[in-house]
């Protein structure tokens, strides 16, 4: 499903940085709602968690752009995550990176022009009993051929 | 009529949602009266979706199944797998970890109680935090993160130490490809993390647990979340567990995505809010962990086996094993093999028996080729390595590691040069940059792999030079142990590296 974003407003991110500011280490919880709230780490965003949490501006970049998950450019309307780690390898699972980066004409964490569907690597769903597995939208797959990724991509793009 | 349908990712993942739909829409349909339960799995992936049908006492299996084949369920036009009990697979198995795994109603307090829940929990409250340590380390029990260290001594640490705030960390970080038994337990039998993790902080004299949970599992974050409410409202986590005068209370954080956050000091760092980078021992997280204050780092596992430590005592669990590996642990088998799934068995099983008879070889059907033990960090074994027993000492002795005992499985297809390039490519993604080695070493990796698998042969000792080095030189296990695949490839398959053509020039 498409996904509209918000556009990010000022009081409204207090708020949500007010509503997990006093738990012990608040940092990566306000980082998650957040992302929750505006599929990204809006840039405005991050002077006002260093006001917050009295820490500096540089910290809380230094935060955001460790992680993997922080985003800080908005991903496609659609997220197609392909594991690339061993289990997954024994059964196919480089190949089927390798499908899934032809077939949307991207590398691993592009988004295709028309903005539809970024593709992210994943090291570990912890299903590596059905590899090779993917993650669509949050939904898991196990046993991903080319075939059924060409199809589960065809819906989505749709 | 009950009917249990898996709510596990690895069930979901193969079609279990759209199973129970069918199901809820046949039964309407039919007129059926049934009670559906989303229960954890028995652990048996390739027969999943697993369904069990219970009517007249008796809980019988079919799979795996599609939601197309739910009108011939219910016209018992589906032939049975029997009781899971007697599915061979399971037979062989030792429960005691994942007893009630697949087997309860996961969200159920009183089904968890029913079978034997919140005992352990009950006997540990009639003891002092130094009856519960010793009650650990009688046990055995070492640390199923990977480091196996003896988990008794850790609490005796923390229960030692003063100071106004302690805490029990849990790293759910479970990023180890091959390996899923943390989330397996999480989703299957959260009640279970939580009893022991309440046990682990009467022991300690901690009164707050963190569960850092990847960002990867959104099902158990999900799972677990829900119990711990249920526990709250139920009196067992709260000002006063059941009814005690001791207090414990936890809560759920979730990972963003970096592998290394499974390292205990990085995890600290990261459930602080800062980078996930490792900081250096001493000072130990036992005397200053979280926010620098005694803190208990241990595994799902470990402490979800403490709950049957207490119930059954320790004498009982320590009587299963090997050496010093007491008790069981849960195999989790993986890659490219004919039934995929988790195995809790005794410390001991030789690993060509859990590769060729309990997980039936590969489901290609070819030949094993390799087997990587403990995750990417782990070592790549051949069939010579097959007489090892599943035990800590015994894989150390093949400079191997069980690390989080996950088995994967490679057939004859599988390159290993290959192999040992993605584990330094994955190091390089995944480095914390905070020590030389790891950071700096993991992409010269890459590149040495480059100019072996391009005919240098050369390159190899070059190769061999800089993997001692982020062996001995690295703060933490990442640099640390990624020479172990790379190097157990070259020695085991030289041939792929061009070496053994070059000592025949």
């Amino acid at each position: 499903m498409p996904r509209d974003i918000p556009q990010p407003d000022t009081d409204e991110i207090k708020a949500l940085i007010a509503g997990v500011s006093d738990l012990e280490g608040p940092l990566l919880p306000i980082l998650h709602a957040l992302q929750d709230a505006y599929g990204v780490i809006p840039d405005i965003a991050q002077p006002l968690i260093a006001e917050a949490l009295n820490i500096s501006r540089a910290e809380v970049h230094g935060v955001v752009s460790f992680y993997h998950d922080f985003r800080t450019l908005p991903a496609g309307r659609h997220v197609v995550k392909i594991c690339r780690a061993e289990a997954c390898q024994a059964m196919g699972g480089a190949a089927l990176g390798e499908h899934a980066q032809a077939r949307l004409g991207v590398e691993w964490h592009g988004t295709t022009e028309n903005g539809a569907v970024t593709l992210e690597p994943v090291y570990c769903l912890g299903l590596c009993a059905c590899g090779p597995s993917a993650m669509v939208d949050g939904k898991l797959l196990g046993r991903v051929d080319a075939q059924k990724l060409d199809r589960i991509i065809g819906e989505i793009e749709a | 009529m009950k009917i249990y349908i898996p709510l596990d990712s690895a069930a979901k993942a193969l079609g279990a949602d759209e199973v129970a739909e069918a199901i809820q829409a046949e039964a309407r349909a039919r007129g059926l009266e049934i009670e559906l339960i989303r229960n954890g799995t028995r652990g048996m992936v390739w027969l999943e979706p697993l369904v069990e049908i219970e009517e007249n006492g008796e809980r019988l299996a079919y799979g795996p199944l599609a939601a197309s084949d739910v009108p011939a369920l219910f016209d018992g036009k589906i032939e049975t797998l029997g009781r899971v009990e007697d599915i061979p697979f399971f037979a062989h198995q030792t429960r005691l970890t994942f007893a009630r795994c697949g087997l309860t109603d996961p969200l159920s307090l009183a089904d968890y109680q029913a079978h034997g829940g919140l005992t352990g929990l009950r006997r540990a409250l009639g003891m002092n935090a130094l009856q519960i340590v010793e009650e650990v380390k009688t046990s055995g029990l070492r640390g199923r993160g990977g480091a196996g260290f003896p988990t008794g001594v850790k609490w005796d640490t923390v229960r030692m130490a003063k100071a106004p705030q302690k805490y029990i960390v849990c790293n759910a970080d479970e990023g180890d490809s091959g390996t899923f038994a943390d989330r397996m337990i999480i989703e299957g039998d959260p009640f279970c993390l939580i009893e022991g993790m309440a046990i682990a902080g009467l022991g300690t004299g901690a009164t707050k647990g963190y569960v850092y949970i990847r960002s990867e599992y959104p099902v158990a974050i999900d799972m677990l979340r829900q119990a711990i409410q249920i526990a709250r409202i139920e009196g067992v986590l709260g000002a006063s567990v059941l009814g005690s005068r001791h207090a414990f209370d936890m809560e759920v954080r979730v990972g963003a995505g970096a592998y290394v956050c499974g390292e205990e000091t990085s995890l600290l760092n990261s459930l602080e809010g800062k980078r996930g980078v490792v900081r250096a021992k001493p000072p130990l997280p036992a005397l200053e962990g979280f926010l620098g204050r005694p803190t208990v780092v241990n595994n799902v596992i470990s402490l979800a086996t403490v709950p049957v430590i207490f119930e059954k005592g320790a004498q009982f669990y320590a009587d299963f094993g090997l050496g010093r590996s007491k008790g069981t642990i849960p195999v989790q088998i993986a890659g490219n093999v004919r039934f995929g799934g988790l195995f809790e068995t005794a410390f001991g099983m030789p690993l060509g028996q859990l590769v060729e008879e309990i997980a039936g070889g590969t489901a290609s059907g070819r030949p094993v080729k390799a087997v990587q033990i403990g995750g990417p960090l782990g070592a790549y074994f051949s069939h010579d390595d097959f007489a090892t027993p599943f035990g800590y000492e015994e894989f150390d002795g093949q400079g191997g590691l069980i690390g989080h005992a996950g088995v994967v499985v490679f057939d004859d297809s599988a390159d290993m040069l290959k192999m040992a390039r993605f584990a330094m490519e994955f190091c390089a993604v995944e480095s914390c940059g905070k020590c030389t080695p790891c950071r700096i070493g993991a992409v010269r990796g890459v590149e040495t792999l480059d100019r072996i698998a391009a005919g240098d042969a050369g390159a190899v000792p070059l190769l061999t030079d800089l993997c001692e080095v982020m062996k001995d030189g690295s703060l933490c296990a990442l640099g640390g142990f990624t020479p172990y695949p790379v190097l157990s490839a070259l020695q085991r398959f030289p041939e792929e590296f061009g070496t053994v053509k070059e000592a025949a020039e």
